[in-house]
């Protein structure tokens, strides 16, 4: 299939801490991942971390990446998410 | 790009409120497997499955990582076997090789259910129609992931009452030959009026005969998030409520499109469509009786029941229908008992009877459905409940289904547990009058006058 720009959501969710936001940029770049856009905000008394990446550099699959990034979440006590793009542009617009 | 609130939205529903695909269905014609030799036969049908199902699962699996939403069940449904089974057939027995086929393949292939082991006989039953139906009872009790149906009337055709006589002996029996697991045969089977070509709901999915080679049918779920948004309207009028309704089902159905179009892609199979029903499962939270009771009744059953329902219905069509390019099935609100914990309350409640069942069915999308009732219930009863079921759909112009579970050796304040999505159930008193000497008449009623359209 071609590849598109993949377009990758990651969603960071817990209590707020020192470094989290270094952590994961440290790990997207080390795979080469470009990250296009950060957005934090606190959502109910929790931090909420949104990253659009592009992960059209990236040599490893997909589902090794979520799995990576949810054990350095573990590490860090937070939820870590990555989800292609297209499920929230499909539900939020026409 | 999406900002961070409506990320937040969208995973909530799945994590939270039980949003999920309930199903991706590749119906499979099988046409191309009809021969005179029964070996030959299941040999064939045995190739295609394999070979056009065989990366259903992996594929499934696949979406799911990519858009952390699940996707809880992998199903097939077939042409009706009655009709690929003719040419070789010569007893029910025959046929019941064909039940092990399908489910061999659904068991190599690590799916769910397989549907189609299905009769159409809405007008009249031939010689192998018979033979099928006459199997259905071993057919369930030998195979563990095949389900049945058989169509007993449209609006177009009238109500073929032979069949509807011979199908509440067919349940009965199906109960007796399942018994020692609650009589859960009949889970696997339904009986229905009007049956659309292109359901992926089991038990009553098929790849009907107007249908290309294969086609790919999303089923999508979601009362949970329905219930939720439904919170946040409470005393609100009747306008912000459909507009809520109509707000979630376009959203939750938007996902099926998605996942429908990324399977077609992936699996090289056409897509056919979406299915927009609230299916509930009996997760707490993931109840359309629960959606009721926001609306504002104290349990399902009680007055007003049929209206909520009806608007239900009605506002999650129209929410859908833009949501997705085709939108097709059953497309509307379950309301099995069994599958549904708020259902199972309201029957224990005693706010919910089989009768008021019944009225719901003329506004919603299915019919009575996963009903235990006694063991002892006799066969032209359950043939009456069945033509009550196919006069609703046949005068509405609808979709209506039975699929009752007489339980063999049990009786009203026991209850039956089916496991996994069928759930629990209550069993329901049965009005005990006889229609024996109305079920027992030869034929078939005929269409109604609106059916006079030409």
């Amino acid at each position: 299939m071609e590849q598109k720009a993949q377009k990758t959501i990651i969603t960071v969710v817990g209590k707020d801490t020192v470094g989290i936001i270094a952590k994961v940029c440290t790990y997207l770049s080390n795979e080469g991942i470009n990250v296009n856009d950060i957005t934090q905000t606190i959502l109910q008394g929790y931090f909420n971390m949104m990253m659009i990446v592009d992960m059209s550099g990236c040599k490893k699959a997909f589902d090794e990446v979520q799995a990576d990034l949810k054990a350095i979440g573990d590490d860090i006590g937070v939820e870590i998410k990555a989800q292609r793009s297209e499920i929230f542009d499909m539900m939020h617009r026409i | 790009m999406p900002s961070i609130y409506e990320v937040e939205e969208t995973n909530k529903m799945v994590e939270q409120e039980n949003l999920d695909i309930r199903t991706i269905t590749i119906g499979i014609s099988l046409f191309e497997c009809m021969d005179s030799d029964l070996e030959k036969c299941n040999e064939k049908v045995y190739n295609r499955i394999m070979s056009v199902a065989k990366d259903l699962v992996k594929v499934g699996k696949e979406i799911e990582t990519d858009y952390c939403i699940p996707i809880v069940n992998k199903r097939i449904s077939v042409t009706p076997i009655a009709t690929v089974g003719s040419a070789c057939c010569k007893s029910p027995e025959d046929y019941v090789t064909l039940a092990k086929t399908l489910d061999r393949c659904a068991h190599e292939l690590g799916i769910n259910f397989i549907g189609g082991y299905s009769a159409l006989v809405s007008k009249g039953m031939t010689t192998y129609d018979e033979y099928l139906i006459r199997s259905i009872p071993q057919a369930m009790a030998e195979t563990d992931f095949v389900c049945s149906s058989v169509v007993v009337g449209s609006t177009k055709t009238g109500i073929n009452m032979d069949a509807v006589r011979l199908m509440g002996e067919i349940i009965k029996e199906t109960a007796e030959r399942t018994k020692e697991n609650d009589s859960l045969g009949c889970a696997k089977l339904v009986v229905l009026c009007n049956a659309p070509d292109d359901n992926p709901f089991m038990a009553g999915a098929f790849h009907g005969i107007t249908e290309a080679d294969e086609i790919i049918n999303v089923g999508i779920s979601g009362p949970g998030v329905v219930k939720t948004a439904l919170e946040s309207v409470r005393g609100e009028s009747f306008e912000v409520l459909c507009e809520t309704i109509k707000k979630t089902s376009f959203k939750i159905t938007r996902v099926g499109q998605l996942v429908a179009k990324r399977a077609s892609e992936m699996l090289g199979i056409p897509f056919g469509i979406i299915d927009l029903s609230l299916a509930p499962t009996p997760a707490i939270g993931d109840s359309v009786a629960d959606i009721l009771h926001e609306i504002g009744l104290e349990y399902a059953g009680a007055p007003g029941t049929t209206a909520a329902l009806a608007m239900l219905n009605d506002q999650v069509k129209k929410g859908g229908i833009m949501a997705s390019s085709y939108v097709g099935g059953l497309s509307g609100a379950f309301i099995p008992v069994s599958e549904d914990q708020g259902m199972i309350d309201a029957v224990e409640r005693g706010a919910l009877t089989i009768e008021k069942l019944e009225a719901m069915t003329c506004v919603c999308s299915v019919g009575l459905d996963m009903i235990a009732i006694p063991g002892d219930t006799p066969a032209t009863t359950i043939s009456g409940m069945i033509a009550d079921e196919a006069a609703l759909g046949m005068v509405n112009q609808k979709t209506t289904a039975a699929r009752l579970i007489p339980v063999i050796g049990k009786g009203v304040g026991e209850t039956v547990e089916f496991g996994g999505l069928l759930g629990h159930a209550p069993i329901m008193p049965v009005n005990p009058y006889s229609c024996a000497d109305f079920i027992n008449r030869q034929g078939r009623i005929p269409a109604p006058i609106h059916s006079f359209k030409n």
